[in-house]
């Protein structure tokens, strides 16, 4: 009779609702969304790529600015996944109860978690996108490869929506998300090659990091970004994939057994 | 033909049994409501119709549907007034409306339609476009029962309706919910009060500690459960006139605070004797519901 938390999710278009409600939420604040998601992330990709950029000679074959913009694309879609599955996640699961309300229609919470998860990978799709336009804008790619860069990110996105709805299935409040950003998502900005390559760090930092989901969203996004096909692109992209996968089955459990037990 | 039927119940949340053994029935067209005190496992029970929650034992079924199994499945016949307002925020009134429909896959069109009906049970017609924020709290309460409506529902579940409203706020919803149940709507309400029951509920089930302790229309409850008379003795001396004279007079007196309330079939000689003592003074009225429930439930106070 009882059902385990850890069944396997049931899946069904109707997450589209879901996705539908944060959608049109976003379209009404998106002013302010679109303006954090980008103007923070392009002061950084342009204050350093201008000012320290100048000092450096080429990295690997390309401007500093060139390079620093594709860590950014990659930076800007963790964090804003990571963003909208921890703090809004959480405002709609705890604090506006707008899931229960959801759930109390023909919707299971299968399907607003998937909705969840797919919403915040949309998101950071747009967040990563507007750097993405704006690094092209400026002359940093002009590789069609580049256009492989969009799926790469919506896969980051999944990895990193994933990721934050584990801890928002464990948070009991907005303060325990700062651990998760100092721990993990902060670190990450140094160890995953965003700033600088990865490769300049203590050998035991960089295994760390190899196993660090950025570091392979950088391998994929640097590479495409500089007309290069990546070098084992299919194991980048199958670790962002099954951080993906893994992370939201963790995360579909741990909520399951936080609302319906 | 039942709506819902539940059979022997039991959740437990670590060592507490919150429902322990509840059985239920509920017929077409009946408003039918769980009275009880807060934590008694009102909401607990409704979670667990609405498939929300797996029992740790026991049966449900609603329009003949197992229940977690085919919950799903039953919840686009059902309309649910959650307890805590859970109305989206960022939206506009008719903006909640609209995007609670697509939940049930009701197409745009659809729901245009029914959205003006709506409004006007609501009382919200010339508030269509303002933003939640600026709704009282007797309008949010309408809007979400509206918002309850989109789907058309055969059985309407509500957690508490009317906690938190003001009188004129609560007439409303009481006003709407029979004009519901006129349509021939089936009502399962949960609630604390005694008036809101005794009002709108058809059958009522008291229920305490996760048991049900009776079950009845309110006639059949205060009939089957309690004295038809209560006299109410309060003032200085009420209660060691009641040590002196209660067991005597009546037959069932209690105390809570500075009041006894004394129960009785004929109350003529308790009344007579009362006459005699000037320091005190007292109500004689007929028994009702809330004496039902305390005695069922108890005068101690539930945290």
């Amino acid at each position: 009779m009882k059902s385990s938390i850890w069944s396997p999710p049931l899946l069904s278009l109707r997450f589209i609702h879901v996705w539908r409600r944060n959608m049109l939420v976003w379209r009404k604040l998106a002013l302010p969304s679109v303006l954090g998601n980008l103007a923070d992330p392009m002061l950084y990709m342009l204050g350093f790529g201008y000012g320290l950029g100048r000092m450096l000679p080429d990295v690997f074959g390309t401007s500093y600015i060139a390079f620093l913009a594709a860590g950014t694309v990659c930076s800007s879609t963790m964090m804003a996944a990571s963003f909208e599955a921890m703090y809004s996640g959480f405002s709609r699961m705890h604090v506006q109860k707008t899931w229960d309300a959801i759930m109390n229609a023909p919707v299971t919470l299968d399907d607003v978690l998937v909705a969840e998860l797919v919403w915040a990978a949309s998101k950071s799709f747009m967040a990563g996108s507007a750097v993405l336009v704006v690094a092209t804008a400026l002359g940093f790619t002009q590789s069609a490869l580049a256009l492989w860069v969009l799926p790469v990110m919506f896969a980051t996105g999944l990895a990193f929506a994933s990721l934050g709805l584990i801890m928002t299935a464990l948070s009991v409040s907005y303060d325990f998300f700062m651990y998760y950003f100092t721990l993990f998502i902060t670190p990450m900005m140094m160890l995953c090659g965003v700033f600088f390559p990865a490769d300049q760090l203590p050998p035991a930092f960089q295994q760390a990091a190899a196993f660090l989901p950025l570091t392979h969203a950088v391998a994929l996004v640097r590479p495409l970004m500089n007309d290069t096909v990546p070098a084992a692109w299919p194991l980048h992209a199958a670790v962002l994939v099954l951080f993906a996968a893994g992370g939201f089955y963790i995360a579909l459990a741990l909520t399951r057994r936080r609302l319906l037990k | 033909m039942t709506y819902l039927v539940a059979r022997d119940l039991r959740k437990s949340y670590g060592t507490q049994e919150v429902v322990a053994g509840v059985d239920l029935e509920l017929k077409p067209g009946e408003c039918f409501g769980l009275l009880g005190p807060n934590g008694a496992g009102k909401t607990t029970t409704l979670r667990l119709c609405l498939g929300l929650t797996d029992p740790d034992a026991g049966t449900i079924s609603m329009f003949d549907l197992p229940i977690p199994q085919s919950a799903r499945e039953a919840r686009a016949r059902v309309g649910v007034v959650p307890q805590i307002d859970n109305l989206d925020p960022d939206f506009t009134v008719r903006e909640n409306l609209m995007v609670y429909g697509r939940y049930f896959g009701l197409t745009k069109a659809h729901i245009d339609a029914r959205i003006p009906a709506l409004l006007e049970f609501a009382g919200l017609a010339n508030r269509a476009g303002d933003n939640i924020k600026a709704l009282s709290g007797g309008m949010k309460r309408r809007l979400t029962l509206a918002r309850a409506l989109i789907n058309d529902p055969d059985l309407i579940f509500l957690d508490e309706p009317t906690t938190g409203l003001d009188p004129q706020a609560r007439h409303l919803i009481w006003q709407r919910l029979r004009q519901l149940a006129a349509q021939g709507k089936t009502i399962f309400l949960t609630t604390h009060f005694m008036d809101e029951a005794e009002r709108l509920c058809h059958r009522l089930a008291i229920m305490d500690h996760g048991r049900i302790m009776a079950i009845g229309s309110p006639r059949e409850l205060v009939a089957a459960h309690i004295e038809p008379q209560v006299v109410e003795v309060f003032g200085d001396g009420a209660e060691s006139w009641a040590a002196e004279h209660g067991g005597a007079l009546c037959e069932r007196c209690e105390q809570t605070g500075e009041t006894v309330f004394c129960y009785a079939h004929n109350v003529e000689p308790l009344l007579h004797n009362l006459e005699q003592r000037p320091e005190l003074r007292y109500l004689h009225r007929p028994a009702n519901l809330e004496d039902v429930f305390l005695r069922l439930t108890g005068r101690d106070l539930r945290d």
